[in-house]
């Protein structure tokens, strides 16, 4: 079992935060890797929502191919955040020559484009990085999008935190999503470590989709580009979040709807009865199974957390106006927030949706059996 | 044998038959009920002279011999009258004295069976027990990240859908736009497929029905039936239970006329249209009622004359082409019941299963493909169609799953697998195997006769005499007098604790892997299996 904690709060809040709640709850994952997503970022970074930002490890061959690459493609750099790290790195922590987190202006002729053909463009690159980093062992790419940084590594949590400095506060960010790992059916490779990342939509799992197969099967056939990798079964859930809200035009209420449906007897008297029937049916390959919870954050830094359809994995939400933290553990949870009203925390149950929405006032519960907003 | 019979090139002995009738002098009592109950006279009461050598035991008088005659069961060794196995009269012997038991080496039968010119023709499945099925395991099981899920208390959705399923997208702009979504049916994967009314007794059919309407209304088991190539009673087809039965048409077009006529007056819709193009125990070859059969009532619901074998052609004779049928057939099917009724084809599994699927796919209206592979049984055919003909299941289904994964329509045509499912017990193994290699749930005809009303017949040529209408059982047979050993209710009990049974085991398979939220179509990473080339056809894990 892996751990995650998500942090959403007006004020940008350091990722060790988060690293060091993940070492609260430190049983439950073994110190084979951590995945960090972090968006709505404070620090200088702020300054240029607009602007992609690369993330990603390469090494010194690596960097000169991207750099020739990025050229060619007519972008420039325009901020870089550096990462010194010390010639020896800790123990279980494999050396680098470089962590990367670069901001890039878009080429000119891009100017012109419409949002979605820029989205989908900044996708091919990011996966034609990964594919010649993958040739060349080379370059590890996490994401390229605007406004969102991602840093995986092998290791402690917390050991890897420190050694990178990510206590820098120009990592600050108004949302951060850690997972702490435990590599359990596959080679560690990096990218099977959460949160995984497409087009501004990303989710990190803690448990094990054990429709994993027949999913993959189904989304590798979409006609996205991005639909790929799969080197981990929880990777389609960000594929599935996507898909509902891009593909679906639906809301995160209707996800829950999508990877756990309702059986018939609950659809019979729903009031979105038969709409929801129609999304079961037509969805049925996107249906998981096992034990999932899921945290995600959307591309308005909505952060929502659901589960399996029997709710088999532990999940809390909590906070306070302002702040809100998403753990897989009480003492996470605790951790960031002691001062909360505990009376408050929600854990969401096998029909449930916890969503907090970009204002962050509030955690909203969405019930499977509840009525769907309108559709649009 | 008399000392003066001529021994002609088909004269065979009891040696040269594939059963021998074993029989006690000392336990039999002589009573005729096995020679009454044999279907095919293969017994009869014989009366054996024997010579016993007499020695008094005074030495006064000479010994010598008397000649005795005794009266006993003799097995005929004309093909004609060969025993086919059943083990009818070892069932109704009171005292034990009866038995066929195999013969310890390939009969000579088989070389005789056609007298007059005349091929062997026969019910049931390809004589050869052994199957692929059997050998796929199930490997996936979940230990520690992800604990098993428990059968017996969690919750499971086993459902299968029955009918087109559009991409998600256009679905959604239909249902924004009202406009014509294709029916799609939510049943149970477990499927009766096609045994036509005339293939199968009354008893056996009304029973048949009644267990899927019990299952249906009393269980809350979605479980549908297809009535095969013979029509539907017509009560049946004025009855609420219609919309558990998927009506079979067929190249014979039996008893279409009675369905088309009771249209108008159906209170329901039925759950679908099966068209068959063919099926797996004779592909390539139409259906057949032998004239046994066809009596007064068969002959009223088909709608043809009595007494007269009934073929249906190969082919379905209006068309022109196996892509043109489905075309327009699948389109007036639909039109028939206003675009309300999932219809879909049903072939036997070939090596060009593909070409019809690809053309599926192009169709907006097919609501499936039924793929019967080469294990599946019939009522009557010839012994080489069913021995030699055909297309194994596991590899034809897997081709055709992995094809719509390729083009993204998995999702969209459920396939659905027959042919041999639980051909030696292991009935829910079977179906979860085909499942995750990639069918939405699969077809059984002879497993349901077996388990609801104890047919005999077994692939090591036990019995398989479905299309003479003496079946000793009455499941198979139009005679009053064999079928009225068969209780309707018996077989409607029988066919929900198989039904409920089967329930249970599946859950015992799928909990283990993890699986409970919908039934695992095309989870193909839980299977294994210790054959390398198997593996590697079917794309699973090769386990040892």
């Amino acid at each position: 079992m892996c751990r995650l904690i998500a942090i959403t709060s007006d004020t940008p809040q350091s990722p060790m935060k988060a690293l060091e709640a993940l070492d609260v709850m430190r049983e439950g994952h073994d110190g084979s890797g951590v995945g960090l997503f972090l968006r709505d970022l404070g620090g200088p970074l702020e300054e240029m929502k607009d602007e992609p930002i690369l993330s990603g490890i390469f090494t010194e061959a690596g960097i000169r191919r991207l750099d020739s690459y990025m050229i060619n493609m007519g972008f420039l750099t325009k901020y870089k955040i550096s990462i010194k790290i010390p010639k020896v790195p800790p123990a279980g922590v494999p050396k680098r020559d470089m962590y990367l987190i670069r901001a890039y202006e878009y080429p000119e002729e891009w100017e012109d484009l419409v949002e979605a053909e820029k989205q989908q463009r900044l996708v091919n690159i990011r996966l034609a990085l990964q594919e010649m980093g993958r040739e060349q062992q080379d370059m590890i790419v996490f994401s390229f999008w605007p406004d969102t940084i991602m840093i995986k590594e092998i290791g402690d949590p917390l050991t890897v935190g420190k050694y990178l400095e990510l206590g820098n506060e120009k990592l600050n960010a108004r949302i951060i999503m850690a997972q702490g790992r435990q590599n359990t059916n596959y080679a560690i490779n990096l990218y099977a470590c959460h949160p995984f990342f497409i087009q501004g939509f990303s989710t990190m799992t803690n448990g094990e989709n054990t429709a994993f197969v027949p999913i993959r099967e189904y989304l590798s056939s979409r006609g996205e580009p991005g639909y790929t990798g799969f080197y981990s079964d929880s990777e389609v859930f960000v594929h599935i979040l996507h898909y509902t809200a891009t593909h679906l035009g639906l809301g995160v209420e209707a996800y829950k709807h999508v990877i756990t449906p309702l059986q018939d007897a609950d659809l019979e008297s729903h009031p979105n009865g038969e709409f929801l029937t129609h999304l079961k049916r037509t969805c049925r390959k996107l249906i998981i199974d096992g034990p999932n919870c899921v945290i995600g954050v959307l591309p308005d830094n909505t952060m929502f957390m659901t589960q399996d359809r029997k709710k088999l994995r532990p999940g809390v939400v909590g906070g306070t106006h302002g702040t809100w933290v998403f753990s897989s553990e009480v003492c996470g949870l605790d951790y960031v927030l002691p001062g909360r009203d505990k009376y408050t925390d929600f854990q969401p149950m096998h029909l449930d949706t916890a969503v907090v929405r970009p204002d962050r006032r509030e955690v909203k519960i969405c019930r499977q059996m509840q009525r769907l907003p309108r559709l649009h | 044998m008399q000392a003066n019979a001529k021994i002609t090139p088909s004269t065979l002995s009891v040696k040269d038959h594939p059963w021998r009738i074993a029989w006690s002098r000392d336990k039999c009592s002589l009573c005729g009920q096995c020679t009454a109950v044999c279907p095919v006279n293969a017994i009869e009461l014989g009366v054996f002279r024997k010579r016993i050598v007499d020695v008094e035991i005074h030495a006064a008088a000479q010994p010598g011999n008397v000649n005795k005659v005794y009266h006993g069961i003799r097995q005929r060794t004309d093909a004609a009258y060969h025993c086919i196995g059943c083990g009818m009269c070892a069932m109704v012997c009171p005292n034990d004295a009866i038995m066929p038991y195999h013969n310890d080496e390939a009969d000579k039968l088989r070389f005789h069976l056609s007298q007059g010119g005349q091929a062997e023709r026969r019910g049931g499945r390809r004589n050869a027990p052994a199957g692929i099925l059997d050998q796929i395991k199930f490997t996936r099981i979940s230990m520690l990240t992800d604990p098993a899920l428990d059968a017996g208390r969690h919750e499971f959705e086993m459902r299968t859908l029955l009918g087109r399923l559009l991409p998600p997208e256009e679905n959604m702009k239909r249902v924004r736009e009202h406009g014509w979504i294709p029916p799609v049916r939510e049943i149970y994967p477990l499927i009766i497929g096609g045994m036509s009314f005339g293939a199968l007794s009354p008893p056996m059919w009304e029973g048949l029905q009644m267990g899927v309407a019990y299952l249906n209304e009393e269980m809350g088991m979605p479980v549908c039936i297809s009535t095969g190539e013979g029509g539907c009673p017509p009560r049946l087809l004025r009855s609420r239970f219609l919309r558990y039965v998927i009506l079979q048409i067929a190249s014979g077009y039996f008893g279409w006329d009675e369905i088309i006529h009771a249209i108008p007056e159906m209170k329901v819709d039925p759950c679908a249209i099966e068209i068959k193009y063919g099926q797996g125990a004779k592909p390539g070859d139409g259906g057949l009622l032998m004239w046994h059969k066809v009596n007064d009532l068969i002959a009223a619901i088909r709608g043809v004359p009595k007494g007269v074998s009934l073929p249906s052609p190969p082919t379905h004779q209006t068309k022109y082409s196996i892509e043109e049928a489905v075309a327009k057939m699948i389109q007036s099917m639909y039109m028939a019941w206003g675009f309300r009724v999932p219809v879909y084809p049903k072939i036997s599994a070939t090596s060009t299963s593909l070409a019809v699927l690809n053309n599926l796919t192009r169709n907006p209206y097919a609501a499936g493909l039924a793929i019967d592979g080469e294990d599946g049984g019939t009522g009557a055919a010839y012994n080489v169609s069913l021995d030699h003909m055909g297309h194994p299941i596991a590899s034809a289904l897997r081709d055709c799953y992995l094809n719509l994964v390729r083009l993204g329509q998995q999702n969209e045509i459920p396939l659905f697998a027959g042919g041999g499912i639980g051909k030696n017990g292991n009935l829910a193994a079977n179906a979860a195997a085909l499942i995750m290699l990639g069918a939405s749930g699969v077809q059984v005809g002879k497993y349901v006769m077996q388990a609801a009303a104890g047919c005999l017949g077994s692939e090591t040529r036990r019995c398989n005499i479905c299309n003479i209408g003496l079946c000793p059982k009455g499941i198979t047979s139009q005679d009053p007098r064999l079928y009225r050993r068969l209780d309707a209710e018996d077989v409607a009990q029988r066919v929900v604790d198989m039904y409920v049974s089967f329930d249970t085991e599946l859950r015992k398979i799928v909990a283990p892997l993890g699986r409970s939220t919908s039934l695992p179509i095309g989870m193909s990473d839980a299977l294994g299996i210790a054959d390398k080339a198997a593996a590697d056809r079917l794309q699973i894990q090769y386990v040892v």
